[in-house]
């Protein structure tokens, strides 16, 4: 018969409609799946009993598939057929993939035109032995061996999965990863920022309340939130990272290291390989232990046999750990907290065992930081208690979750200003709306812009979408309200919808970006927002004056071409010769200039524009009496 | 009358309702449900009821109410593993027949 768990009281599920699910951490190098058990949040381990499931994935010629430990194994031997890492290749075209050459992969860069369904215009694709394959089907070969696992281990079908991503992970990223769940044919009940992940698994079994940073330093990533905990609230007040750092490149200076004592140059992909795996392999050991031996035999027949202690271990690697403590203090300054308030640090991911990282941030924290649950499976454990609650396993004590996007969300308006309309660190699910409005009489159609990031203008800020509203009906200039409104969902993926209020009509766009924008970006964009907050503040003065002289001087050429008549020479002259005057300011990168020229031309305008207004009243009033003007009530 | 557990289930239960952090021991009862008539309720319990009638095995207090017990009096819960999956099987003496998996049962 079958085998039963135990429930919460009274969510006992009727016979045959278990609503399994789980948690799955799909990370750079290692991958996990996690599901609440009996009321406690456990690991499925595969038939070895091993939990961590290398996010390795060889193909071979016949077309058969191998992931994991097989897979790993083959590495060295089977470079360019052996994908590891397919994390960073996720949603990102060729252009944003760093060391293109550095690894010993054939890249196919697709164009956005012939893209395969549902695997992201423009991502690049790898060439191997059984063809083309995309990160997203490499993806999913992973996350279908981690749902054989939990079907197995569960006896039954999945109801859903909550698969976790790092928190920068953008728009195209996170659906690229929901694609490949698909594919794997898993039902993604959300996707979870990974150090939130973290935090469930902490704070519902730790109960502790107040602010916590969340260090995570994976396989390729590394991220950092300030978290507050409060009542079984969790709330991200800051998030930020690096994507390019991680345990692979300690793996990487050691691999360096090597190179350099066995006087060594231009390996093949295969030795490259070996050597990574060896290095690897040490850096673990030194966690442990004081030195360690490396060995291996290059193709060529050449022997590596070298000693690297620990200390020599932690000079090498010392600036990475380093690198690690900028985002840590930008996300600080984010949360608007200093290192005194942090409660707690929780430690994530393998790297954080090393002992030179939890000595710096010890240090920076002035206190020890908390490892009590195992680094490489506290995320999937968290993710696990979630997809618990999601599938409809727990009654009565919900948590809300609050995460945060990373870049602030606007659109373009005149001049090629970026308007933000959702700021970064906002918390999401979230809405946000604005209302907007033309700019010249008679326009019936707005292009609307859709742009991320923190910079004043649309130029140094990403393009994310552009879609048009048709249809306005023609009215002067700021009479039309065009309402925009933001949605960015749970999964962090953004709806934006124009309306104009008036009549009624609509354009939508939901936001699936082709490219990819990689965490470095992120984190470039951030850093030139605030080295260029000066520049910035004067260009954003610079266009609004233009624009607003643009308009203007359209608005007085306008009535000069309709009611010229009602200026006598000498007073057109004047307004002419202002308007001249103001052209002419408008080449110049001064915004003060313009506005003297435009209030200078605003004044020569006062007596026509009331010489305008008597006329337009008494064409309203004429063959009028008075009782026919009174207001209605 | 009496329901038990097997050294084994107890063990896990205690260990469970320990990680839990709360709990005064395990529900069991019946439900009418599924294919053939009858399902098996494995609780938590955070309360004893009223109504509730008491027994305790290996260090555990299993909670029953009056009208389930009829259906599973003399049952004994083991814990055991198959394969990859684990959980608890009941020995019901009192199973006349049941569904394919054993989820539901008639008696």
């Amino acid at each position: 018969m079958a085998l039963l768990q135990i429930s919460e009281p009274g969510m006992s599920t009727a016979p045959h409609q278990h609503r399994l699910a789980v948690g799955i951490d799909l990370g750079t190098t290692n991958s996990l799946v996690a599901t609440v058990r009996n009321g406690i949040s456990v690991v499925l381990n595969d038939e070895n009993g091993s939990a961590l499931l290398p996010s390795v994935v060889r193909y071979a010629a016949d077309g058969s598939v191998t992931v994991g430990e097989a897979a790993q194994a083959m590495q060295s031997e089977d470079a360019a057929n052996t994908i590891v890492s397919v994390k960073r290749f996720m949603g990102r075209g060729l252009a944003d993939i760093g060391e293109v050459s550095r690894l010993p992969y054939r890249f196919v860069d697709t164009p956005a035109a012939d893209h395969k369904p549902g695997q992201g215009a423009g991502m690049v694709q790898l060439r191997t032995v059984a063809g083309v394959k995309s990160p997203v089907e490499v993806s999913a070969e992973i996350l279908k061996v981690l749902r054989r696992r939990a079907e197995a281990a569960l006896g039954g079908e999945l109801v859903g999965a909550v698969i976790t991503v790092p928190a920068y992970f953008d728009d195209a990223q996170r659906q690229a990863t929901k694609d490949a769940a698909r594919l794997a044919g898993l039902n993604v009940l959300r996707l979870l920022n990974e150090p939130t992940a973290a935090a469930i698994a902490y704070g519902l079994d730790n109960a502790a309340e107040g602010v916590y940073a969340v260090y995570d330093l994976g396989g390729g990533t590394f991220d950092i939130s300030i978290l507050r905990l409060s009542r079984g609230v969790f709330e991200v007040l800051a998030a930020n990272g690096d994507s390019a750092l991680g345990g692979d490149d300690f793996d990487q200076r050691i691999h360096c290291w090597l190179l350099e004592k066995n006087h060594l140059s231009a390996l093949s992909p295969q030795d490259t390989r070996l050597l990574l795996t060896h290095a690897r392999a040490a850096k673990e050991q030194l966690t442990e232990h004081g030195e360690t031996h490396i060995t291996a035999v290059l193709s060529n027949g050449e022997v590596i046999d070298n000693v690297l202690t620990r200390s020599e271990f932690q000079a090498m690697s010392q600036n990475l750990v380093q690198r690690t403590l900028q985002p840590l203090r930008r996300a600080l300054r984010d949360a608007k907290l200093g290192v005194a308030d942090i409660k707690g640090v929780v430690m994530v991911g393998g790297a954080t065992r090393m002992p030179q990282v939890q000595h710096a941030i010890g240090e920076f924290f002035g206190q020890e930081p908390l490892t009590n649950l195992d680094p490489d499976k506290v995320v999937a454990l968290g993710a696990a208690i979630q997809a618990n609650l999601l599938a409809g396993n727990r009654g009565g004590d919900e948590w809300l979750l609050l995460d945060v996007i990373p870049l602030s969300l606007g659109i373009e308006t005149m001049g090629g200003l970026a308007e933000k309309i959702i700021p970064r660190n906002s918390t999401i699910p979230t809405a946000r709306a604005q209302e907007f409005t033309t700019f010249k009489d008679g326009q019936t159609a707005m292009s609307i812009h859709v742009v991320q990031g923190e910079r004043e203008l649309v130029s140094d800020c990403r393009s994310l979408a552009k879609f048009e509203l048709r249809g306005i009906p023609a009215m002067v200039a700021g009479a039309a309200r065009i309402r925009v409104t933001f949605q960015v969902d749970a999964d962090g993926l953004l709806n934006v919808s124009a309306r104009e209020m008036g009549c009624g009509i609509e354009a939508a766009i939901t936001v699936k970006p082709s490219y990819g924008l990689s965490d470095t970006e992120i984190t470039r964009m951030l850093q030139e927002s605030t080295q260029h907050a000066q520049d910035d503040m004067q260009a954003r003065a610079l266009r609004e004056q233009q624009a607003e002289a643009e308009q203007l001087l359209e608005a007085v050429q306008h009535a000069l071409e309709l009611d010229g008549g009602l200026l006598d020479q000498a007073g057109r002259e004047k307004i002419e010769a202002r308007m001249v005057a103001l052209r002419d300011t408008l080449q110049l990168a001064d915004h003060l200039a313009i506005k003297r020229a435009a209030t200078a031309l605003n004044e020569a305008t006062v007596s026509f524009a009331q010489a305008r207004m008597d006329k337009s009243v008494a064409s309203v009033l004429a063959g009028k009496n008075i009782s026919d003007l009174e207001v209605k009530p | 009358m009496a329901i038990t557990l097997s050294e084994n289930a107890a063990k896990h239960v205690r260990n469970f309702i320990a990680k839990r952090g709360s709990g005064v021991g395990l529900r069991i009862g019946v439900r009418t449900s599924g294919c053939s008539g009858m399902a098996y309720k494995l609780e938590f319990a955070d309360a004893v009821g009223s109504d509730d009638l008491q027994f305790a095995s290996h260090g555990v207090t299993l909670l029953v109410d009056p009208k389930s017990l009829p259906y599973i009096d003399g049952m004994e819960l083991d814990y055991t593993r198959e394969g990859l999956n684990e959980g608890f099987r009941f020995n019901n003496p009192n199973v006349k027949n049941q569904c394919g998996c054993g989820e539901s049962f008639g008696v």
